[in-house]
């Protein structure tokens, strides 16, 4: 180093300044492209009919996506109520158990669900609920989604009600409440804003997975409230309609990923603005 | 008074207490049970599923050049080929980009209009779901590749190995900058102050003391990037031109793990079929599994000993 000039040092220190503020804005260059040809795309079809209307057959002018609006719905209440209070419990487990080694194992196998491949959730959907009821079916992708949304409920509401300080706790036992009403009574509410923001995370996750759905959901070109039966949904759609050579459809799917586009990130921010606002801080 | 208290409690609480108290606990313990039958039984479902193509295949089942469901033979050397060329082209297209933003957002730019704004673009960019990358890729990504080619003189298919690549760098580029950011704010500022007071430039701060100091949280992030990007299934299925071959160069369609399932998986007759597709799926779920413990325990590793 003694040997560069100054005028050396200084000169690469502002050319790698430069070269770091070049690739980091570039890297939001993407983001810049893909909302501009969601919207561009997407606003072109979207009205009142398109929200509300089948789609039509090819050819025919108009037609809408209300089956997959419809079905993504069906399929995020399925896989909430799978979920929720199955995510939630563990989580409590986890946080008031901090050692131990059922905690360890759980935290070990809560870590590695998390990190599955979403296609082989799809795989297991259909290994246990597809193939023995016969059909493809709402109930197998809630399941699947469900496995999806469990893992990142687990780590939020353990590390949510982490944050709350035993103090709290012993007031309450120290009032003679019992252990399982502190829980529910002191403990979860003073989390409830972080459990709460996860649950909304998680639907956002998989409100737009698609290879969970493949062979379980499946998708349906109808209207379809019954969940034994196949339903379509928002990204299933976008991924049929993708693949089809017809220009009419590509459009709707133009329009169904502006749609989901917008909802899963309307999720995100709520979640991100319940974070600033309601941090569960003592 | 103290002890008419403790009487109430005996009387009223206590008798009842137990079951309730018995019931709750149980509940979150079963919970808990729960999440390890759960992880066990996916293991253990895929494992026998698998287990026709296991021992019809056995070893055969990595190396075998062909996957060819007429012939029923299946090895799965030009997918796992297609998969690592697939992903790790992604990675290196990723890093330089990733690199940029961890510094900047890190160490540059911690706070500030500007700083947010790229915070905020970063973090919908992670939450843009991955078949809207596949379509938006598929239908203005493509058509770029292929001009690309036809200037390169190679066949402008457009789908193929440099198409998914691209798509998965911008999909992964979220995740390691985010990691790498919260890594570099963790370097201790006396150590950036000594080399300062020494005369060093930002530069000269940043390579000798920030990156060493960072350099195996940096890996981490990239490995769990490398893990997404593994995993990664409708994007690269859309964009990927799923051929079963060995790819003969980076412009190549191909197929990966993931994309091979999605694709044949809803039309695979027979056991043989369908366990070889499961037993694909088995060994990108260990692949992933393992890449991800690697990663994680790094990270672990680093922030127990700032």
């Amino acid at each position: 180093m003694e040997t560069e000039n100054l005028f050396f040092r200084i000169f690469k220190d502002r050319l790698f300044k430069l070269v770091v503020i070049v690739f980091s804005f570039a890297s939001s260059l993407p983001l810049l492209f893909i909302l501009f040809y969601i919207f561009k795309n997407g606003i072109a079809v979207i009205n009142w009919q398109f929200l509300t209307q089948l789609p039509k057959p090819v050819g025919e002018v108009g037609g809408g996506i209300s089956n997959a609006i419809v079905g993504t719905a069906i399929l995020i209440i399925l896989s909430s109520i799978c979920s929720i209070p199955l995510g939630i419990c563990t989580g409590i487990y986890l946080s008031e158990h901090r050692t131990g080694k059922l905690s360890y194992a759980v935290r070990l196998c809560v870590e590695i669900l998390q990190g599955m491949p979403s296609i082989v959730i799809g795989i297991i959907a259909y290994m246990w609920i597809v193939m023995p009821l016969r059909t493809f079916s709402a109930f197998s992708g809630g399941i699947a989604l469900a496995i999806m949304m469990l893992p990142i409920i687990v780590r939020s509401t353990e590390e949510t009600l982490k944050l709350i300080p035993d103090s709290l706790k012993e007031a309450s036992l120290a009032l003679g409440v019992p252990y399982y009403k502190t829980i529910l009574k002191v403990i979860v509410p003073a989390g409830l804003s972080g459990i709460v923001t996860a649950v909304i995370i998680s639907i956002a996750r998989v409100a737009g997975e698609t290879a969970p759905l493949l062979f379980t959901a499946f998708g349906n070109p109808f209207m379809n409230v019954n969940i034994s039966k196949p339903v379509n949904a928002l990204p299933l759609l976008i991924f049929n309609y993708a693949a089809s050579p017809y220009p009419e459809w590509h459009a709707l799917a133009w329009g169904a990923s502006l749609v989901l586009a917008v909802f899963v990130l309307t999720l995100n921010f709520f979640a991100k603005m319940m974070t600033k606002k309601w941090k569960v801080q003592f | 008074m103290y002890n008419t208290g403790q009487s109430a409690v005996k009387k009223t609480g206590f008798q009842l207490l137990p079951p309730a108290e018995t019931v709750f606990r149980g509940f979150l313990y079963g919970a808990a049970v729960c999440m390890i039958l759960l992880l066990v039984g996916i293991f253990l479902t895929l494992l026998v599923y698998s287990f026709p193509s296991i021992r019809e295949f056995g070893l055969r089942f990595l190396y075998g050049k062909t996957w060819d469901p007429v012939t029923e033979e299946f090895g799965t050397l030009p997918i796992l080929i297609g998969t690592i060329i697939t992903s790790f082209l992604s990675l290196a297209i990723s890093i330089p980009f990733s690199l940029s933003l961890s510094i900047y957002l890190g160490e540059y730019s911690t706070k500030g209009t500007v700083a947010s704004l790229l915070q905020g673009a970063i973090e919908l960019l992670a939450g843009i779901p991955s078949i809207i990358y596949g379509f938006w890729g598929l239908f203005i990504l493509v058509p770029i590749v292929r001009s690309i080619e036809t200037a390169l003189g190679v066949p402008p298919l457009g789908v193929g190995i440099f198409a998914s690549s691209l798509v998965l760098s911008i999909m992964i580029i979220p995740y390691s900058a985010s990691l790498g950011r919260e890594v570099i704010r963790l370097v201790p500022d006396e150590l950036k102050e000594a080399a300062y007071s020494l005369g060093a430039t930002r530069f000269e701060v940043i390579r000798k003391i920030i990156l060493p100091y960072v350099i195996s949280g940096i890996t981490a992030g990239n490995l769990l990037s490398l893990g997404r990007a593994i995993g990664e299934t409708m994007a690269v299925t859309m964009v990927i031109g799923n051929a079963n071959f060995i790819p003969t160069s980076i412009f190549a369609p191909a197929n990966t793990m993931a994309s091979v399932i999605a694709n044949e998986f809803t039309e695979a007759t027979g056991t043989l079929y369908v366990s070889s597709l499961i037993e694909t799926g088995l060994l990108l779920f260990i692949v992933t599994m393992i890449i991800n413990m690697v990663g994680k325990q790094i990270i672990k590793k680093m922030s127990v000993q700032v």
